[in-house]
């Protein structure tokens, strides 16, 4: 569990921090646990030696959502600090149980749902979706549909509506089906750095096999990991998130709407969407065009949107307050919008609004939905 | 302007307090001087200002003065709202041809004698957002900028005014109408000018920092959130609330500055400190504390930088008056009720933070303005990493260019305060002198 403070400090660009809290200040954790990341950098700078971070279960808490390094003035990334420090943490065994499942199921059945492999593609049902291995050059790109979106049925309608919505734009695209496996974003941000190299080097493996070179996402996770991480790999893939794809289509004509959703709507910026990728306005330009819906905004949106606690690992992790959840501020911010229904872009964004409204026995007041459920509704 | 013993000419860019100053001591020299300035008076940014640090002088007591003084010069040929459109090195390299576009008016200055009738009059009256009050105060489409002005002379808006904008302003034009000098011309068109000097000084300025880089502050979507130099204007007793800090129609019981907003800040693309918002904020807080005796004042900063003479001593008082500075670089506002919410890491505490405000004015640093890159073509320049222009040496030659002729003064060469301008700005007179001495 130890960490070269020296070494560590210099990997990161410790020594470029000046201290100023930005990082800890705006931190959405520090509204109900002890995660001080400023303090952490600090403990580390002053460390002679190794750092041991046994006991450090605050790590832990962190759901990955880069406040703190969207707005560094020094330009650290103390999102990055966190998941090395994870890093120390994993190899040393220290890891709580719910992580060690999902990643032990990440490794046997390529997703960290405790799943089956064989059962990846079960939510295609009666859908005429092909293999892209059959399409072969005819696809214009791949459907990533990811671990969630292909197993938990609270997302299978998005998963199926933007097949609906590819089909009727015709858009020639194909999916993995049982050859899919997890993209490796969780995984990466929980500290598994070993196990997230071997994703994404099988996953490359696979694209270049099948010639892909465009893919879109159902989840900002994985549009994240393969935008911003597998790069870096040596692989150079054009990815879109399905909210782009669908913007698109919509503005340029290929995509209408024959129904009408006469409700007051608020859209929740997931982070790995808005924060990380700067993509505010295609989920908007979406909810805008449903003809009569009425779109309002939160107090917080865009880049001071509030986490969900989805983020970073945190689906299979409770962090070190269970009590409260940031999810249900989320909701109450909805409500005070006078929103009917709470819309998002993100599968794990769904399931902790979801679960809050629901916990708060707001399920009449306010409906927790995925775009693509709304879109489904007026086609 | 008096060009009798046929000396070479000085161009200055830039009315600021650096060009006003510049213009005033070659021109004291002897040697004649165009000042040009883009806006419709001299004065700058310093005019903008309420009183200035430490000593707490008002900024446009001292600097009225001087502004009448360039403006009443034999030696100085005042070209307000008016850009310079092309340089050309001279044949022999013994100076520059300038080109010089005076924007129209519509109004005749010889004949406006400044009396204002037109602005009363004037459709627009009291709708048109005041540049000069930094937006917190509101004008008419016929304006100069502050009642001190030099020249005293109305301008046309052309983006505000009715009939420049639709081609059409009522029935009758209520501003030809109401002026008895009949100064007004809506036919005036652009002129040009051209010049030949011996020397050009930059002083062509900076711009703030727009905080709508930074949204996590909530500037533009929250009134109580205010710039540094808005504050200024707020709390100028020549400003639009006659000195009054009035926000959303109250006194504000908590106020809480923010320093170093779009300084120090690589993720902005500013990694420079801008060497005035420790300051000008210390000077504010104590206004605060001065007209709001029973405020609550929070400072939020990562380092207080007072070095120049007498900072220190200032800082030092300001905190005795009760201002309260917490170490910390707030992350973010958010709203809560009717009151604001300053999110920040207390870090001498250790501890995350939220402090309550009505109002919370953002210490902006200063950054290139918008057509630095422009002005460095037109002129040849260089811009360090900063994006203020070059000097050619940092320490050996501060206040001359990469070109020949071409000198530097005042904030476009990188931030500073007005003690510094006035030096630097001196420093420039002095080295186009040497230059103008020679060519004769």
């Amino acid at each position: 569990m130890q960490i070269q403070a020296r070494q560590f400090a210099r990997q990161y660009d410790l020594f470029g921090c000046i201290q100023c809290g930005k990082c800890t200040g705006g931190c959405p954790m520090t509204l109900k646990t002890q995660l001080n990341i400023r303090r952490l950098i600090y403990q580390t700078l002053v460390a002679r030696g190794s750092f041991d971070l046994l006991g450090f279960e605050v790590l832990w808490d962190c759901t990955t959502c880069s406040t703190c390094t969207m707005r560094c003035p020094k330009d650290i990334n103390p999102m990055e600090v966190i998941i090395g420090m994870r890093s120390a943490l994993v190899e040393g065994g220290r890891v709580p149980p719910t992580v060690k499942t999902a990643l032990e199921s990440v490794f046997r059945q390529g997703n960290p749902l405790s799943f089956a492999r064989s059962d990846r593609a079960a939510w295609v049902g009666d859908l005429p979706v092909r293999r892209i291995a059959d399409l072969g050059e005819e696809a214009d790109f791949l459907y990533y549909v990811g671990c969630t979106p292909s197993y938990d049925p609270r997302i299978h309608p998005t998963t199926r509506a933007l097949v609906d919505v590819f089909d009727r734009a015709g858009l020639k695209f194909g999916i993995l089906g049982e050859e899919e496996q997890c993209c490796g974003s969780e995984v990466r941000r929980l500290g598994e750095s070993g196990l997230f190299e071997m994703l994404s080097e099988d996953n490359l493996a696979l694209f270049e096999e099948l010639g892909i070179h465009r893919l879109v996402t159902v989840s900002p996770h994985c549009f994240n990991v393969f935008r911003n991480d597998y790069p870096r790999n040596g692989w150079q893939l054009e990815v879109q998130h399905y909210t782009q794809v669908v913007a698109e289509l919509i503005e340029s004509g290929r995509l209408t709407f024959s129904g009408e959703l006469p409700r007051r709507v608020t859209y929740h910026d997931p982070c790995y969407l808005g924060k990380h990728n700067g993509i505010f306005d295609p989920p908007r330009a979406i909810l805008r065009h449903i003809p009569g819906l009425e779109l309002v905004e939160m107090e917080r949106s865009r880049e001071r949107s509030l986490c969900c606690e989805g983020g970073g690992g945190r689906m299979w992790l409770e962090g070190t307050n269970r009590e409260e959840k940031l999810a249900s501020r989320r909701v109450q911010e909805a409500l005070e919008t006078g929103a009917e229904i709470l819309a998002t872009a993100c599968p794990f964004c769904v399931l902790t609004l979801e679960e809050a409204a629901k916990l708060a026995g707001l399920e009449e007041r306010i409906q927790v939905r995925e775009i693509m459920q709304l879109v489904a509704e007026v086609l | 302007m008096d060009t009798r013993d046929n000396r070479p000419a000085a161009l200055i860019i830039g009315g600021g307090i650096a060009g006003i100053q510049a213009a005033l001591d070659i021109a004291n020299a002897g040697f004649p001087v165009y000042l040009v300035e883009r806006e419709p008076s001299i004065g700058g940014r310093m005019a903008q200002l309420d009183k200035t640090f430490p000593t707490l002088d008002c900024s446009s007591c001292i600097l009225t003065p001087r502004m009448v003084e360039a403006g009443r010069h034999p030696k100085i040929e005042l070209l307000t709202y008016s850009e310079v459109v092309s340089v050309e090195l001279i044949e022999g390299e013994t100076g520059y041809h300038v080109r010089v576009r005076r924007k129209a008016r519509y109004v005749d200055v010889e004949r406006c004698v400044g009396c204002g009738l037109c602005a009363e009059a004037c459709r627009m009256h009291g709708r048109v957002d005041s540049t000069f009050d930094a937006g917190v105060g509101k004008r008419s489409a016929i304006y100069v900028p502050f009642p001190q002005a030099v020249p005293l002379k109305y301008t046309v808006d052309p983006l505000a005014c009715l009939f420049l904008t639709r081609g059409v302003c009522g029935k009758t034009f209520l501003c030809k109408d109401a002026c008895s000098a009949r100064a007004i011309d809506f036919e005036q068109q652009d002129e040009f000018l051209d010049l030949e000097v011996g020397a050009i000084i930059v002083a062509t300025g900076f711009a703030p920092f727009d905080p709508r880089e930074m949204p996590e502050f909530g500037y533009g979507q929250y009134p109580e959130v205010m710039t540094g130099l808005e504050f200024e204007r707020l709390v100028s007793a020549s400003g639009p609330t006659a000195g009054k800090i009035i926000r959303n129609g109250k006194e504000p019981r908590q106020v809480v500055f923010i320093q170093c907003v779009g300084s120090r800040d690589a993720k902005h693309g500013h990694a420079y400190c801008s060497r005035v918002c420790c300051m000008y904020t210390a000077k504010q807080a104590h206004l605060v504390c001065e007209k709001l005796p029973e405020a609550q004042v929070t400072i939020f900063y990562m380092d207080i930088r007072a070095f120049g003479k007498g900072f220190e001593e200032f800082y030092d008082r300001v905190r005795r008056e009760g201002v309260l500075y917490r170490r910390g670089n707030p992350s973010e506002i958010i709203r809560r009720g009717e009151k604001l919410i300053v999110r920040a890491e207390d870090t001498l505490l250790g501890e995350p933070v939220e402090v309550e405000a009505d109002l919370v004015v953002l210490a902006v640093g200063m950054q290139p303005r918008a057509d630095a890159g422009q002005v460095a073509d037109l002129l040849g320049l260089e811009r360090s990493d900063d994006g203020f222009f070059r000097e050619a040496h940092p320490k050996l030659r501060p206040v001359e260019s990469g070109v020949a002729g071409i000198y530097l003064a005042g904030c476009c060469q990188g931030p500073k305060d007005i003690p510094d301008t006035v030096a630097q700005a001196k420093a420039a007179a002095a080295a186009a002198m040497i230059r103008l001495a020679g060519a004769r």
